[in-house]
């Protein structure tokens, strides 16, 4: 493609005309936001003061007791989740581009809260789209999000989750685009979202790694992270992927393992590994974690997989729920669903000093791990 | 004389459909090619496509329709409009040169917005929001006609003709001879003699889709009646 925002050959802008102009002008916002000091230090300032970074890093010893595990501890973040990283910065950078309105899709529903909650805090008017099966599964954050003051519209064709949620909203987007900025949840969707996703979440990744050498006096072996979109993926992996010695390690549901089992293919506006049959159409992911329950992935994960610099591992729903009871047990930290699975491949390294990136928490999940 | 274009998923009697188009007034027929997450179409055409996909319309016997199309009606252009990811998976070029071997005149990519990829001949859409620069990138890799978007936002009934589409004629107008063919949310007879009075000619899509569910008689009085209504225009 001749446009930039690519990674390797994945990425790039299979969108409907009506929506190029709208990428142009929020690529140069991005870059003019970037390149402006004052929009960093908003940034840090509601970071400090609104969001609670940085986060801790959190020793877990009874976890694994033959490593040197620690948590970062995304799950302590105002709204219980990595995702308020990305909504902020992007809630800043509408304002930037005079958008007082905002879309956006939500598979678990931490998206959709937190860009509620920036919503709420910003003064923009805010529309949701939600799978039905995932308000379902997840329904204390449909209630959180309408009292936040967003209307949360079911999305009631196909799978009924993330992947038509996110149809939805793209169409809207193409609807509205003149008043609306499109408030994307994770590092996927065509360029320049898959970027900004990443940069505002290299926060995780840039606090972990001072927090780890603070601790340790050296870097992690091994950081691991569940992988669904990819963002608290990629934004924990950005702090650590100029260390050539340190392996970053995806986990991705067994049933969804858009990396490990997909093919090369075009969905919501990217080239990117996706599940998808010989036609190139998409084809169903299943996980009990709503916010892995999505057949793609950012396309630097497909790039960073090719490239071998980072590698991509499955986890089972049964291996997610074991290892979510386990946290709870051992640590007293209720993990969502989505960095359950990242635990379920700790116990087995070879490394010691390992790095989890507990993207939230899992407060969200007590109905489905419960009704197990 | 306006151009009449009609759009039809593909699908086992669409061949049958498309001919009854034809004998309706059709000048041109679009061949949907189904995709499973249709970003540039509202739900009458994300249903069919669900449909034909339902149905086995998988690339091959997409291009299968497009031939036995082509054997009925063999002087009307017949252009598939799909989407990126079928050419990704089945190959770009490969794909073109099948489905002009099919009896394709051209194709329309919904998702590859013009610039991108501009070795794979095709009909370049602009919309309300392109600019003035964007209009000439499309107009100059165009194949044969431009498709104006006549609306922000995806395929589908609407109320009434867009009030975007005279401002993109005249812009469009200003920077290209090419022919204009106005579509998105065309639907009535009305809405056909006020786009054809703007532009060069219309796609009916969704509305066209519809009507086709009750076969190919009732397709061909409604393709009439939006003949009627665009050779109402007087042309000068």
């Amino acid at each position: 493609m001749t446009s930039a925002g690519l990674y390797g050959a994945y990425g790039g802008r299979y969108v409907p005309e009506t929506l190029v102009p709208a990428l142009d002008e929020l690529d140069s916002g991005w870059r003019a936001a970037r390149a402006d000091a004052s929009f960093q230090a908003e940034l840090d300032e509601l970071g400090r003061t609104f969001a609670g970074r940085p986060t801790p890093l959190t020793r877990a010893e009874r976890y694994a007791s033959d490593k040197r595990l620690y948590l970062k501890r995304e799950d302590l973040l105002h709204t219980g989740a990595h995702k308020l990283n990305n909504a902020l910065g992007q809630a800043v950078l509408a304002r930037r581009l005079s958008k007082r309105r905002i879309v956006a899709e939500t598979g678990a529903g931490q998206h959709g809260v937190a860009t509620a909650t920036v919503c709420a805090r910003f003064g923009l008017e805010c529309v949701v789209y939600m799978g039905e099966e995932d308000m379902r599964r997840q329904r204390p954050n449909v209630e959180r999000m309408n009292l936040l003051g967003a209307e949360v519209r079911p999305v009631e064709f196909g799978k009924r989750t993330l992947k038509e949620a996110t149809s939805e909203a793209i169409r809207d987007w193409i609807t509205n685009v003149e008043t609306t900025h499109y408030l994307i949840g994770s590092c996927v969707g065509p360029s320049p979202y898959p970027e900004i996703v990443r940069e505002l979440q290299a926060v995780i990744g840039r606090e972990s790694r001072a927090q780890f050498l603070q601790a340790e006096g050296r870097l992690p072996e091994v950081v691991v992270a569940c992988v669904g979109g990819g963002s608290n993926a990629i934004g924990i992996f950005a702090g650590f992927i100029d260390d050539a010695g340190v392996r970053l390690l995806g986990v991705e549901a067994a049933d969804a393992a858009s990396l490990g089992s997909g093919n090369a293919a075009v969905l919501h506006g990217a080239r990117s590994s996706v599940l998808s049959d010989a036609d190139g159409q998409i084809t169903d992911a299943h996980s009990i974690s709503a916010g892995l329950d999505y057949p793609g992935v950012g396309p630097e994960h497909a790039w960073l997989r090719d490239s071998g610099r980072a590698d991509y591992v499955g986890a089972t729903d049964a291996e997610a729920l074991a290892a979510f009871r386990d946290l709870t047990r051992l640590e007293g930290i209720i993990p969502a669903l989505e960095p359950a699975h990242a635990l379920a491949r700790v116990r087995e390294l070879d490394e010691e000093l390992v790095l989890v990136c507990l993207s939230g928490r899992g407060d969200k999940d007590l109905a489905e791990v419960l009704a197990q | 004389m306006k151009t009449l274009i009609v759009y039809l998923m593909s699908g086992s009697e669409t061949p049958e459909l498309a001919a009854a188009a034809v004998e309706g007034g059709a000048d041109l027929v679009e061949l949907g090619f189904p995709f499973s997450d249709p970003l540039a179409d509202g739900p009458v055409i994300r249903r069919a496509a669900e449909r034909a996909l339902g149905e086995g319309m998988r690339t091959v016997a997409c291009l299968e329709c497009l031939a036995r199309t082509h054997e009925l009606v063999p002087n009307v252009p017949l252009v598939p409009m799909t989407y990126s990811a079928l050419l990704e998976a089945y190959g770009w070029e490969r794909f073109a040169t099948d489905a002009h071997d099919a009896g394709a005149s051209s194709m329309i990519l919904a998702d590859l917005p013009a610039g991108e990829r501009p070795e794979l001949k095709r009909i370049q859409l602009v919309a309300p929001t392109s600019t003035d620069e964007r209009l000439r990138i499309a107009a100059e890799q165009t194949d044969g006609w431009l498709y104006l978007v006549t609306v922000t936002g995806t395929t589908g009934t609407r109320t009434g003709l867009s009030p975007a589409l005279a401002g993109l004629v005249t812009r469009a107008r200003a920077i290209t001879d090419a022919p204009l063919y106005a579509g998105f949310g065309i639907s009535t007879p009305d809405d056909a003699r006020a786009a054809a009075g703007l532009a060069d000619g219309i796609v009916v899509g969704s509305r066209a889709v519809e009507v086709a569910e009750g076969g190919p008689d009732a397709l061909r009085e409604y393709v009439c009646t939006l003949r009627e209504a665009v050779d109402s225009v007087v042309t000068n």
